[in-house]
C-alpha cells in the first residue's frame, strides 16, 4: 500500500477549533436550546437489589413548575434489546444501586432538582452482592473479551516450564475500580418533531447512537439524528449511549416538549461507566539470564448483572514478550454492581500494570537492568499468532528513551538514594497498543465558489481528529488546509466508526483519503471544471479493510519515570516521567504530543490517586465526587514529556499512522510503581500507590 | 406535611427576585430563582455558555469567572449576591475580535484538549497573572513578605483548584508562563 504525500501531514496546525474553544463559543451537548424546552433531573435508586414497589409521583406534582414524574409504571415503553443498560423505567427491578427509578420534568432545574431529591420512592429490599474476589463462587468464563478476543490462550506447557525454570516470580497484582471523570458530564438534549427524533448529546460516536436509540423507539435510523459538534472529553465513558440518552427521549416524548438531561457528577459514578477492578496473578519462568520460559497471566474481574462487559486485561500479554510456554486467562463475577465498560486502553492499561510490574520483579530477582531485560525477550513474530509484525521498534524506544532520560549507570540497589526528606527512584516500563481500524464512510465535495467541503460522522473528543483530518484532506486534495472545511459530529453525516480503540484517524482518515481521490479524479475527468452546484465523491472502506493484509499491527513505547518519596509521610510525589513512543507517522506534533502527555498524565493520576472505593454494605461507590475521587492536578504534574521514534509501516493505512489516544496511559502506572520499588525498596502491587500503602513499611 | 390526606411535600412557589446583572460589559435585567446559581443564570437564561457545569460542587473549576476581576466558582455563587458586581466570562476575555493573549498562548501551546475545562482555565490564569502581579503569596511562595514571582511552582500550585482530564496541565502552564513573564 502507499502512503499520500504529505506535506501537511507531519506539520504541527493548530487546532483548527481552537478559537472556538477559547473563546466560549463551542457548543457542548446541554448548551442546545430548543424552544419550549424543560429540564429532567433523574433519581437514583437507593438499594442495590430488589423492586420498586411504589413511586410516590403525585406528590411531586403538586410543586409549582413540575410538568411530570415519569418511572416504570407510567414510562413510554421502548423496544426490548439486548441491552439492558438501555431499557431504563420499563421494569421494578433494580440491578445496581444507583440505577435510575425514575425522571422528573420540570419547567427549571430548580425545580427539577428540588422535586427529584423530594421523591419518595419504597422499596423491597434483596441482599446484594458486591465484592469482587478472586476465589468468587460465582467466578465464571466468559464467551469472549472485550471487543471479541478468545477468553483463554494457551502454548506449550507453562505449568510444566515454571516448575523447571531457575527464576521465578509469582505475585499477585491489583487494580481499583476507576472512573473516567471527563469534565463534561453526561449530556442529552432530546426534541421529537414531525421529522422524528434529534439528539444533542455529549458522544463518541453520533452514528453508534443513531443506530443504538433508533430501534428502541422503532424507528428507522433516518428519522433520528444525532448531533454533537464538541465533546468534553470521554475517554470510552462516552463510546456507547448510557441511560441519560434514552432518559432524555423517554422524558422529551412524555411531556411532548424537548427536555435537557444531564447526569450529575455525583450520579456519573453510578450511570455512566467505569473500568472494572481486576485482581490478576502473574507468573514468569525465566533463567538466570531473565531470558522467559512461561508467561501465565490470570485475570479476575466483575460485571454488572444486567449487562456483561468483559475486559480484555490480559490480552495484551499474549504479544508483549517471547517464551515457549504461555497461558493468559480471564474470568468474571456478575455483582449487583453499575455496568462497567471501556475506559481508556481498557484491557491494557491494567494488564500492563501487572506485567509490566512483575517485568520489574524479575529484573531485580536475576540482578538484571530492566531495559536490557525486555531487550533480552522480544519476539521476531507475533508470538501466540505466529504473525509478523508490520513494524514493532519497543527496543528503539527503550534504548532512546533510556539515553534521553538518563538512565545508564542507574544503580540498582533500593532505598539508596535520598534528597532532602525524599527517597528518589527511577523505573521503566514497556507502553503497547493494538492498531484497530474500522470500516467508515466519507465524502468530498468540491464547491463552486471555490474550497472543499469534506463531511464524515466522525467524533473530536479532544483528540485533534477535526484538525488532523483536516491535514489530512488537504494533502490527498493537494491544497492548503485552509481550502478544506471538515464537518464532523453529528449522524447526518456520513456514518463513521466510534471514537475509540485509538482508531479515529486511521478509521475517518482512510475514508477521507479515498473520498478525496475519488473527487480529485472526477475533477480530473472533468478537466477541473466544477459544476455550479458543486462536485461530490463518497466512499465506503468496508471492502478495503477486508482487504487487509494479516498482521500484528500494534504502537508501542517505553515510559521512564522518577519519584520521590517522603520518608515521613509516604507521599510519591513524579518529578519526571518521560515517554517514548513508535506509532508510525506522527501526523500533527503539537496535537500527537498533547495526546501522549495526556495520557501519560492520566496513568500518573490512576497510579497515585484514583480509586472508587466500593462501599460494601450499601453497595454502591463511595466516593462519589471529584473531593474524593482524586485525579491529577495540576500541581501534581510537573516534568511530563514524550518524544517519538520515526516509524515508516506501510501495511497500516494510507496515512501510515497508529492510534495514539490510549498508549500514553498503558504502562505508566508501572513506570511508577517500579521507580517508588527503586526509591524505597517497597513494591506496591495494589494501586493506587497510597500513603498507606508505604508508611509503616520501613520506609 | 399537608393536612388533606396527602403525605407529600408542601412547596410555595419559587421566591424570585429582578436584579441587574452585568456581564461582560452588558447590562441584563434577569428575574431570577434565588435558589439559582450564577452559573445556571449565564447558561440557561443569558445563553453565556462559555463558563461550564463540570461537577456543581466547587470541585472542577470549569465555572471560574471573574467577579471585580476576582476569580469565583460561579456553581458556588447565587446570582442573586451579585447584581451590583462587574462579571466577566471568557466570552469577555476577547476585545474587539482579537484574542486575549492568553486565549492566544493556550492556542499556541496546545493548552486544551476537549476544551471543557478551557474558560475556566483561562478565567483563573488571567486572574493568577494578576494576583502575582499584585503580590498575592501563595502556599508555596517562599517569601511571604516579599513580591512574588511567576515561577512554575506557583503556576501549579494557582491553577490546582481547575481540573483537566484530558492532561493538559504542561501545555497550561507553559501557556501561562508565556503571558505571565
Amino acid at each position: 500500500m502507499t502512503t499520500v504525500a504529505a506535506p501537511y501531514a507531519g506539520t504541527a496546525l493548530d487546532r483548527v477549533d481552537g478559537p472556538e474553544k477559547v473563546t466560549g463559543r463551542a457548543r457542548y451537548a446541554y448548551e442546545h436550546a430548543p424552544d419550549d424546552l424543560a429540564y429532567a433531573v433523574v433519581v437514583q435508586s437507593t438499594i442495590a437489589r430488589g423492586e420498586v414497589r411504589a413511586v410516590d409521583a403525585d406528590s411531586v406534582l403538586q410543586l409549582p413548575g413540575i410538568i411530570a414524574t415519569i418511572w416504570h409504571e407510567n414510562a413510554p415503553r421502548v423496544a426490548p434489546i439486548e441491552d439492558a443498560e438501555l431499557t431504563v423505567l420499563q421494569s421494578p427491578r433494580v440491578a445496581y444501586r444507583g440505577q435510575v427509578v425514575a425522571v422528573v420534568v420540570a419547567e427549571t432545574i430548580e425545580s427539577a432538582t428540588e422535586a427529584a431529591r423530594l421523591l419518595r420512592v419504597d422499596y423491597q429490599v434483596e441482599p446484594h452482592d458486591v465484592e469482587l474476589r478472586a476465589d468468587h463462587p460465582g467466578m465464571y468464563r466468559p464467551d469472549h473479551v472485550n471487543p471479541d478476543y478468545a477468553t483463554d490462550s494457551e502454548l506449550g506447557d507453562p505449568e510444566a516450564a515454571l516448575g523447571y525454570a531457575p527464576v521465578v516470580v509469582d505475585a499477585t497484582y491489583s487494580t481499583p475500580a476507576q472512573h473516567h471523570n471527563p469534565i463534561e458530564p453526561h449530556a442529552t438534549v432530546a426534541l421529537w418533531d414531525a421529522d422524528g427524533l434529534t439528539l444533542y448529546d455529549s458522544t463518541q460516536s453520533a452514528s453508534a447512537v443513531r443506530a443504538t436509540i433508533a430501534p428502541l423507539f422503532g424507528l428507522p435510523q433516518e428519522r433520528v439524528r444525532v448531533v454533537s459538534p464538541y465533546v468534553g472529553g470521554g475517554f470510552g465513558s462516552k463510546g456507547a449511549p448510557h441511560a441519560q440518552v434514552v432518559l432524555a427521549a423517554l422524558a422529551a416524548k412524555q411531556v411532548g416538549r424537548p427536555v435537557k438531561l444531564a447526569a450529575t457528577r455525583r450520579q456519573m459514578f453510578a450511570v455512566t461507566g467505569y473500568r472494572t477492578p481486576t485482581v490478576q496473578r502473574v507468573r514468569l519462568g525465566a533463567d538466570e539470564d531473565g531470558r522467559l520460559s512461561a508467561i501465565v497471566h490470570e485475570a479476575f474481574e466483575q460485571t454488572a448483572t444486567v449487562k456483561e462487559f468483559a475486559e480484555q486485561t490480559t490480552v495484551v500479554t499474549r504479544m508483549m514478550y517471547a517464551a515457549p510456554h504461555r497461558r493468559t486467562s480471564h474470568r468474571l463475577v456478575r455483582l449487583d454492581v453499575p455496568v462497567p465498560t471501556w475506559m481508556r486502553a481498557p484491557g491494557e492499561t491494567p494488564g500492563m500494570f501487572a506485567l509490566e510490574s512483575a517485568m520489574d520483579e524479575l529484573a531485580v530477582a536475576c540482578g538484571i537492568d530492566p531495559v536490557e531485560l525486555r531487550v533480552r525477550n522480544e519476539p521476531t513474530v507475533d508470538p501466540e499468532r505466529g504473525l509478523p509484525f508490520s513494524s514493532r521498534n519497543l527496543v528503539a524506544c527503550l534504548r532512546e528513551g533510556a539515553a534521553r532520560f538518563g538512565w545508564a549507570g542507574r544503580d540498582p540497589e533500593p532505598g539508596v538514594r535520598r534528597r532532602g526528606r525524599m527517597l528518589i527512584g527511577t523505573g521503566v516500563a514497556s507502553s503497547t497498543y493494538p492498531v484497530y481500524r474500522l470500516p467508515s464512510e466519507a465524502t468530498a465535495r468540491a464547491e463552486p465558489g471555490g474550497g472543499f467541503t469534506v463531511r464524515i460522522a466522525a467524533a473530536d473528543i479532544g483528540t485533534g481528529a477535526r484538525t488532523v483530518l483536516t491535514q489530512i484532506a488537504a494533502d490527498a486534495l493537494g491544497v492548503p488546509p485552509a481550502q478544506v472545511r471538515m464537518e464532523v459530529g453529528d449522524s447526518a453525516l456520513p456514518r463513521a466508526s466510534v471514537a475509540g480503540g485509538s482508531s479515529g484517524t486511521a478509521s475517518w482518515g482512510t475514508a477521507v483519503v479515498r473520498a478525496c481521490e475519488a473527487l480529485t479524479d472526477a475533477l480530473h475527468r472533468r478537466a477541473g471544471d466544477v459544476p455550479p452546484g458543486g462536485l461530490e465523491a463518497s466512499v465506503d472502506t468496508a471492502e478495503e479493510l477486508r482487504a487487509q493484509r494479516p498482521f500484528s499491527r500494534h504502537a508501542y513505547g517505553a515510559q521512564f519515570a522518577e519519584v520521590g518519596v517522603d520518608v515521613d509521610t509516604g507521599e510519591v510525589r513524579v518529578l519526571r516521567l518521560l515517554g517514548a513512543f513508535a506509532a508510525g507517522r506522527i501526523i500533527n506534533p503539537k496535537t500527537a504530543r498533547s495526546q501522549f502527555i495526556g495520557g501519560m498524565t492520566m496513568g500518573l493520576s490512576m497510579a497515585l490517586f484514583e480509586e472508587s472505593v466500593m462501599d460494601v454494605e450499601f453497595g454502591d461507590y463511595l466516593n462519589r465526587d471529584l473531593a474524593q475521587y482524586h485525579v491529577a492536578a495540576c500541581a501534581d504534574v510537573r516534568d511530563v514529556d514524550a518524544f517519538w521514534i520515526e516509524e515508516e509501516d506501510p501495511d497500516l493505512n494510507p496515512m501510515g499512522s497508529k492510534g495514539i489516544g490510549e498508549i500514553g496511559i498503558v504502562g505508566t502506572a508501572a513506570a511508577v510503581a517500579n521507580a517508588v520499588h527503586h526509591a524505597t525498596g517497597l513494591r506496591v502491587r495494589d494501586l493506587p500507590i497510597r500513603l498507606d500503602r508505604l508508611i509503616g513499611r520501613a520506609v | 406535611m399537608n393536612g388533606e390526606g396527602n403525605s407529600g411535600p408542601v412547596f410555595a412557589d419559587p421566591i424570585t427576585a429582578d436584579i441587574m446583572l452585568s456581564v461582560n460589559g452588558d447590562e441584563h435585567s434577569v428575574a431570577v430563582d434565588t435558589r439559582e446559581t450564577l452559573l445556571d443564570t449565564l447558561r440557561e437564561h443569558l445563553d453565556l455558555i462559555g463558563a461550564k457545569k463540570g461537577c456543581d460542587h466547587g470541585q472542577c473549576g470549569a465555572c471560574t469567572v471573574l467577579v471585580d476581576g476576582r476569580r469565583v466558582k460561579s456553581c458556588l455563587t447565587l446570582t442573586v449576591t451579585v447584581d451590583d458586581r462587574e462579571i466577566t466570562t471568557v466570552e469577555g476575555l476577547a476585545a474587539d475580535g482579537a484574542l486575549h493573549p492568553m486565549q492566544a498562548a493556550f492556542v499556541e501551546r496546545d493548552a486544551f484538549q476537549c476544551g471543557y475545562c478551557t474558560p475556566g482555565q483561562l478565567c483563573s490564569a488571567v486572574a493568577v497573572v494578576r494576583e502575582v502581579a499584585d503580590g498575592w503569596p501563595s502556599a508555596v511562595t517562599p517569601d511571604v513578605s516579599g513580591p512574588v514571582s511567576l515561577d512554575d511552582d506557583e503556576i501549579r500550585e494557582r491553577m490546582s483548584g481547575n481540573l483537566c482530564r484530558c492532561g493538559a496541565y504542561v501545555n497550561i502552564v507553559a501557556a501561562i508562563r508565556q503571558v505571565g513573564a
